[in-house]
Formats: C-alpha cells, sequence, structure tokens
C-alpha cells in the first residue's frame, strides 16, 4: 500500500508547528497504525532525519496512549478501537492520511503529536477515588451488595482509559464524557456514595478549572470514544452535581 | 456562589430557559393557527393578549428576560468553548459523529436571533406605537388585517419561512439536549427524543402554513 502522510510537525511546546508531508511505501494492511508510523521512523532515521514523535505504550487499547487524530476523526475511522488497534486496512492504497495531536487549550502540545494530558490526572486526584483504610481491617468489597445493574453500569464507566478522544472529538474541546466516567463508576457503588457530594463538586471544578469547553450534547464524544463510554454518565454527573450543589 | 460559574450551572441555565421559550412558541402557535382557522378567534385571543395586564406587565417581561438571557448565556458559552481549543485542526470531520443541527447552535440561533428582530418590527414594536404612543381607542377587529398586510410581501414571507427552517433545526437538538443537560437520560428518553423531534418538525412546519397560508390567501 502507498500512502501519503500529513502529520503535524512542532519542535517543543513554543515553536510553531506546520503540517509536514511523507510518501510512504509498503504499508500492509495487517500492519497497525502504530507499525506503520515505525516504518516511517525507521526510514526517517536511517535518512538522519527526526522521527515524528507520538505516545504509545500497551499497544493493545488499554492505556490510552496512543491518542491521535487521524483524518479528522480521533483514534480514525474505525469505531470502539484505540490508534493502536487500528489496522491500516482501513485505508485504500493512494490515500492521504492527516494525523495531528488532540487540540484543546487543556491539552498543550509538548512535541510533534504527543500532548500534556495531565489536566485529567489533576481531574482524577480532585476526586476520582474513595478513601479506604488499608491498615490491617479492611472490609472485603464483597460482603457489600451491590445491585447488578449498578455494578454492570459502574463497571462500564471504569472502562474509560483517559485516552481523551472525546475532548478530542467535542466542538467545544469538553472534557465532560471523562469526568463523568470517573464520577459515575464511584457514585453508582455503596462503597463511592460516602464521599459523592464532595467527589462530584470538586472533580467538575477542576474540569473547569483546566479550561475544558462546555458540553453541548452533540453527542460525538460517545460516537468516537474507544471504550463506548455512554452519555448516561454525563446526565449522571449532571443529577449528582445539581444534587451535591443543593446540599451545601 | 460556584454553582452559578460551573459548567454544569450554564448548561443547566441554557436548558431551562430553552424549555421556557420552547413552552411559548406552544402558546404561541396555538393562537396564531387560528387566524387560519377563525379570523374572529384570532382577533379576540390577540385582544386579550394585547391588553390583558397579566399577559402584557407580567407573562412580557418575563418573556423578554428569557429570550435575552437564552442569547447571552449561548453567546457567552460559545466564547468560552472556542476558547477552549485555540488551535484548529487541519481536518475535523464532524459529520461522521454528530449532526450538523447540534454542531451549529449558535448559526440558528444567531438566524432566529436576526428573524425576532424583524418580527418585533413587524408587530411588537407597531403595537406598542398603537397602544401607547399614538393611543388609538380600542379595536378588537384589527389584529387579523394588520397580520393578512403584512404576509403580502413574497419577501417578508420567505424570510420568515427561512427562520422557521433554522428554528426547527434549533429545536432538533436543543429540545431533547435539554433534558440531557438536566440529568434525564433514562430508558424513557428515546420516547422523550422521539416526541421532541415531533415538536421541533410539527410547530416550524405549523408556522411555516400559516405565513404561507396568509401570504396566498390575500
Amino acid at each position: 500500500m502507498k500512502l501519503t502522510l500529513k502529520i503535524w510537525r512542532q519542535k517543543n511546546n513554543k515553536a510553531k508547528g506546520e503540517l509536514k508531508t511523507y510518501p510512504i511505501d509498503g504499508i500492509e494492511g495487517d500492519m497497525s497504525f502504530l507499525e506503520m508510523l515505525d516504518v516511517l521512523n525507521e526510514g526517517l532515521i536511517n535518512k538522519g532525519e527526526e522521527p515524528v514523535v507520538f505516545d504509545h505504550d500497551c499497544r493493545e487499547g488499554i492505556c490510552g496512549s496512543c491518542s491521535l487524530q487521524i483524518n479528522g476523526e480521533p483514534h480514525g475511522p474505525d469505531r470502539l478501537v484505540t490508534t493502536c488497534q487500528l489496522h491500516m486496512r482501513m485505508f485504500n492504497d493512494g490515500d492521504t492520511i492527516v494525523i495531528e495531536p488532540f487540540r484543546a487549550k487543556a491539552f498543550p502540545v509538548i512535541k510533534d503529536l504527543v500532548v500534556d494530558r495531565s489536566s485529567f490526572d489533576r481531574i482524577q486526584q480532585a476526586g476520582g477515588f474513595i478513601s479506604v483504610n488499608t491498615s490491617g481491617n479492611t472490609i472485603d468489597a464483597n460482603s457489600i451488595p451491590v445491585n447488578k445493574h449498578d455494578a454492570d453500569e459502574s463497571f462500564n464507566a471504569a472502562t474509560c482509559i483517559g485516552c481523551g478522544a472525546c475532548v478530542a472529538a467535542c466542538k467545544n474541546a469538553s472534557a465532560m464524557l471523562f469526568t463523568s466516567a470517573k464520577v459515575s463508576q464511584f457514585a453508582l457503588l455503596p462503597q463511592g456514595r460516602i464521599e459523592a457530594t464532595e467527589r462530584v463538586l470538586n472533580m467538575v471544578a477542576q474540569m473547569d478549572k483546566e479550561g475544558f469547553g462546555n458540553c453541548t450534547n452533540t453527542g460525538a464524544c460517545e460516537i468516537e470514544c474507544p471504550k463506548g463510554i455512554s452519555l448516561e454518565n454525563i446526565a449522571r454527573m449532571n443529577r449528582e452535581y445539581l444534587s451535591a450543589s443543593l446540599e451545601g | 456562589m460556584a454553582i452559578l460559574s460551573s459548567s454544569i450551572a450554564r448548561k443547566v441555565a441554557m436548558a431551562l430557559s430553552g424549555l421556557f421559550l420552547v413552552l411559548f412558541l406552544a402558546q404561541h402557535f396555538t393562537i396564531n393557527i387560528t387566524s387560519v382557522i377563525d379570523p374572529d378567534t384570532f382577533n379576540n385571543l390577540s385582544h386579550f393578549m394585547g391588553h390583558n395586564f397579566v399577559v402584557q406587565f407580567i407573562a412580557q417581561p418575563i418573556l423578554i428576560f428569557g429570550v435575552v438571557f437564552h442569547f447571552i448565556m449561548g453567546l457567552v458559552l460559545e466564547i468560552r468553548n472556542r476558547n477552549a481549543r485555540q488551535i484548529s485542526y487541519n481536518s475535523f470531520k464532524g459529520n461522521k459523529n454528530s449532526t450538523w443541527a447540534s454542531r451549529n447552535m449558535i448559526i440558528s440561533g444567531a438566524v432566529i436571533l436576526a428573524f425576532l428582530g424583524l418580527h418585533f418590527y413587524d408587530f411588537w414594536f407597531p403595537e406598542i406605537v398603537h397602544k401607547y404612543v399614538e393611543s388609538n381607542p380600542l379595536d378588537a377587529t384589527r389584529y387579523y388585517p394588520e397580520l393578512l398586510h403584512k404576509f403580502e410581501s413574497p419577501v417578508r414571507t420567505g424570510l420568515y419561512c427561512l427562520a422557521f427552517v433554522l428554528l426547527a433545526l434549533h429545536l432538533w437538538h436543543g429540545f431533547s439536549s435539554s433534558f440531557q443537560s438536566m440529568g434525564w437520560n433514562n430508558k424513557y428518553s428515546k420516547g422523550l427524543r422521539g416526541f421532541t423531534q415531533f415538536y421541533a418538525i410539527f410547530i416550524p412546519l405549523g408556522f411555516i402554513f400559516i405565513a404561507l397560508y396568509l401570504h396566498f390567501n390575500q
């Protein structure tokens, strides 16, 4: 497969970036998107040029590192997959592929295709946890009965890998889907109810502080999420937030 | 006071003001459709709306506040949202994951606002002048002829119809979206979405029908 890649190159956070064109040949349909970039980088290194910098870690759709905007969509044209699970068979011989970093004020570019997503970490740190005493008298989680529906919904919310595709897909660069998944996974469980009020208030306050946009319910985040996180989580967070605000 | 400045509070404020305007639209449509069915009823209802103290001095100011609030909040949200992505994508395929109506509420909203300007120029300001500046005597039969006169112009009729198409697009996303903003997303949401989409088509189409009916029945 012969392709033309248009890749965002940016030396550092301060530099002005631009799209650079790279022709590439010999790409197999069974290669993953990242393997295709590996081939490109090998060629660039052999020619003495600077390789394209991109984030990756597990390469099996779990870590959420490999976040690229591919032909105008986060993680490319396939659904429910991350960039590392995207196969080149989704493209045709002769295609031009535009590859850009996820764009948001809260995701500043570090270099080329790598962005700083530590804003997500700070949202998590603001309340995405439960306080459990582990000093010898830990209660077995199975001793607290959990409704099957709530357990399933909580688990579904917990599958969010924090890749940032929701922010990248949203025309407003809103992080509501991410934050709501992290709020929901605890709000649905009895263990999470104890700190529910301060959790949702603190996490939403941090989300706003990071400079993400406001959700306008376009639903783009749900469609592009590689883990299929549902918009129901945003509605749940809105309910949680409103009742928490009224409580005090 | 954190709730008043949070992103979720702003969403809820937009939703509540939008729902209020949706209710107003239903009321406005109900009165306007009588102009097609029975002009006398239209005259009587218009006279009542134009001279009832509660409608004029309580409901009307609340309505104007609702419109202004919805517009200003929409503009504030749009500015903040644009600021949240300062560098645009070279390639952004919004059509792959969302509807045009949902992504362009600011455009449909701006057209509706411009239409409101024309609508005020056509009906509201002349009514204020008639009642409070010229202090004309009460006449409960003047409303239908005045309405008919306004829709003589094919340009005005066309502009009204165009605005109603944009109103349909605005409602198509906004009405159902307001429930999601207020935290309503459950097993009834599918049915509710069906109702909101029916409303989004029925009401603007009804207004278009009224405008065309009046234009072609001079």
